[in-house]
């Protein structure tokens, strides 16, 4: 059995095989694997008996199932008025040349992926980011700096 | 402008946390009837912005023959600038737990759901041990009611109650037609409560406190308090629980940082509220209704920035299901953007209003319906930063 196959299986034994447990092991595979591969989404349409397209279709509704490769550590930044306000631009141009990618890319190391994204939920705290499922709020250019820096070290 | 003046501070949903079980123990001795007749007198209406009773809502899926029923907590928290069914999350979910518990009661449902926003998935660090516990101790106390944690994925319009129960089947977060209503057909057509997650805690506070407390507070269409996110120009930003039915003008005086040009009540899908209007506008559903979010924004804000960011995210979060709202959201950002270049003559606006009134009948949802909210009560009362 391919890797995929058997991840998907222990996320179907986990989840169920119905409709509904559709989301679950999407979300199963987008932990694991950072997105959800051609292969993966076939390989759940036969562990749940759906066609490709009704996964394919679940999938491409929601900004957090990724269809398209991402890095192992997805960074999202907040784009919403108040931390749009608060310096957001600053703190995208710093990740920006932190990591020489564009908002939208994939660092060459397959590491990081930089997106922006609506309200995060902190509006009092803006400017705010996600790494994968970690927030990081009131962010200074210094603040950021010292976590990506983190990032490239220690992870 | 700001005389510092403060509001009164209500302390409902964030205290009393070490009788939860207490409540909940009282609770199920209770009667349906009484339970419901409670949060009939209190006038508890829904937090999560529309403001249907909640005690009808319970009543009418009580009255369902169904083997099979559902309670579902909503916290989804989309809307731009709302964070504190987060804090409520964080700082007291076994209140949640436990006003969804006694909703199961009184509907006759034996399983609840909470519909988080991915978001939030952090939280579950803490949301699943507290979760265990307390279904446990239903358990324990022979009550016969389960509640799981489901993860949305990364889309506002999920926050609608019935794309909610799409995406919990499985299935692409689109809208459905109403009626059914949820108390009748909600997740997988079954009569279900859906509530937010302020609500569940109010709910089950009044059940504590009784009904009186809750209702002195207030006005006559929106009784009680409420919690409000604040944010944006203000020298305090963060969670408030305040009454409801002040105007913004007091709400200002507290929050403003002297120099407070408009307020955004009830966040993208909410009103803007100019400095001239201050004094007559009242919070509640008498006035500006809102989910809780509250920003505040001073003079050296444009209203065009506020009001391209709002369009922008719709144009994101519109399902695209239905004509009026997938290609108007659109429109109207082209729109505004081609009369503050020049492209096109300050007339244009008109025609934007009168396709944002268009969007307001011929949507299908509640998201189409309001982007008319922000989109007419900016254009019209900061015309001049919408064209120079
Ligand atoms: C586009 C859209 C997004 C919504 N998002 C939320 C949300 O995040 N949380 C919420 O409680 N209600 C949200 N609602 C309202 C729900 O449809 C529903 O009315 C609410 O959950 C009912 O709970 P309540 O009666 O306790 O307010 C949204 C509605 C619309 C149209
Ligand atoms: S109004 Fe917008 S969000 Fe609602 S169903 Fe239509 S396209 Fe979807």
């Amino acid at each position: 059995m391919t890797e995929i196959r058997e991840l998907v299986k222990s996320l179907a034994d986990k989840y169920g095989r119905e409709r509904e447990s559709l989301i679950p092991i999407l979300q199963g595979i987008v932990l694991k694997e950072n997105y959800l591969s051609e292969e993966a989404m076939t390989e759940v349409a036969r562990e749940l008996d759906l066609s490709a397209a009704q996964v394919y279709g679940t999938a491409s509704f929601y900004s957090f199932l990724d269809t398209e490769p991402r890095g192992k550590y997805v960074i999202r930044v907040c784009k919403t008025i108040t931390c749009d306000m608060h310096g957001k631009k600053q703190i995208v141009r710093t990740i920006e040349d932190l990591l020489k990618i564009k908002v939208g890319e994939t660092s060459k190391n397959k590491k990081f992926t930089l997106l922006e994204t609506n309200c995060l939920g902190w509006c009092h705290e803006g400017p705010v980011m996600l790494i994968n499922d970690q927030p990081y709020s009131a962010l200074t250019v210094e603040k950021v700096h010292s976590i990506l820096v983190d990032y490239i070290k220690n992870r | 402008m700001s005389n510092g003046s403060i509001l009164k501070r209500v302390e409902i949903i964030f205290t009393d946390y070490d009788k939860v079980n207490e409540i909940v123990d009282k609770a199920v001795k209770k009667s349906n009837t009484e339970i419901i007749g409670e949060l009939l007198e209190s006038g508890l209406r829904g937090r999560g912005g529309a403001g249907f009773p909640t005690a009808k809502k319970w009543e009418f899926t009580s009255k369902q023959v169904s083997e099979e029923k559902y309670v579902i907590c909503n916290a989804d928290e989309g809307e731009p600038g709302t964070f504190k069914d987060r804090e409520i999350l964080t700082q007291v979910p076994r209140k949640v737990f436990a006003g969804m518990a006694i909703c199961g009661k009184v509907i006759g449902a034996k399983q609840g759901f909470i519909y988080l926003r991915g978001e939030y998935r952090y939280l579950l660090l803490n949301l699943e041990p507290e979760l265990d516990a307390f279904n446990e101790y239903l358990k324990q106390i022979g009550q016969d009611f389960q509640i799981k944690i489901f993860m949305g994925s990364g889309a506002y319009i999920c926050g609608e109650e019935s794309a909610l129960f799409e995406s919990m089947e499985g299935k692409r977060g689109e809208p459905r037609n109403k009626p059914p209503y949820p108390t009748e057909a909600g997740y997988k057509n079954k009569p279900t409560v859906i509530n937010n997650v302020e609500t569940f805690v109010y709910a089950l506070m009044i059940c504590h406190l009784g009904a009186k407390k809750f209702k002195d507070l207030g006005t006559t269409d929106s009784r009680g308090s409420k919690v409000f996110s604040v944010s944006g120009d203000t020298p305090k930003p963060g969670i408030y629980e305040l009454e409801l039915g002040m105007s913004v003008e007091k709400f200002v005086d507290d929050f403003g940082d002297g120099d407070t040009k408009a307020v955004q009540v009830g966040g993208a899908s909410g009103f803007c509220v100019p400095r001239k209007k201050f004094k007559d506008t009242i919070i509640g559903f008498e006035g500006v209704p809102t989910g809780g979010s509250m920003k505040l924004f001073n003079s050296s804000r444009s209203m065009f920035n506020v009001l391209r960011n709002y369009l922008d995210f719709f144009v994101e979060e519109s399902c695209g299901q239905c004509t009026p709202c997938r290609v108007g959201c659109q429109q109207l950002l082209k729109g505004i953007e081609a009369v503050k270049k020049g492209e096109k003559p300050i007339a244009y606006l008109e025609q934007l209003l009168k396709l944002a009134n268009t969007m307001k009948i011929a949507s299908k949802c509640g998201l189409g319906q309001s982007v008319g909210n922000s989109f007419a009560s900016i254009v019209n009362n900061f015309k001049e930063e919408m064209i120079y």
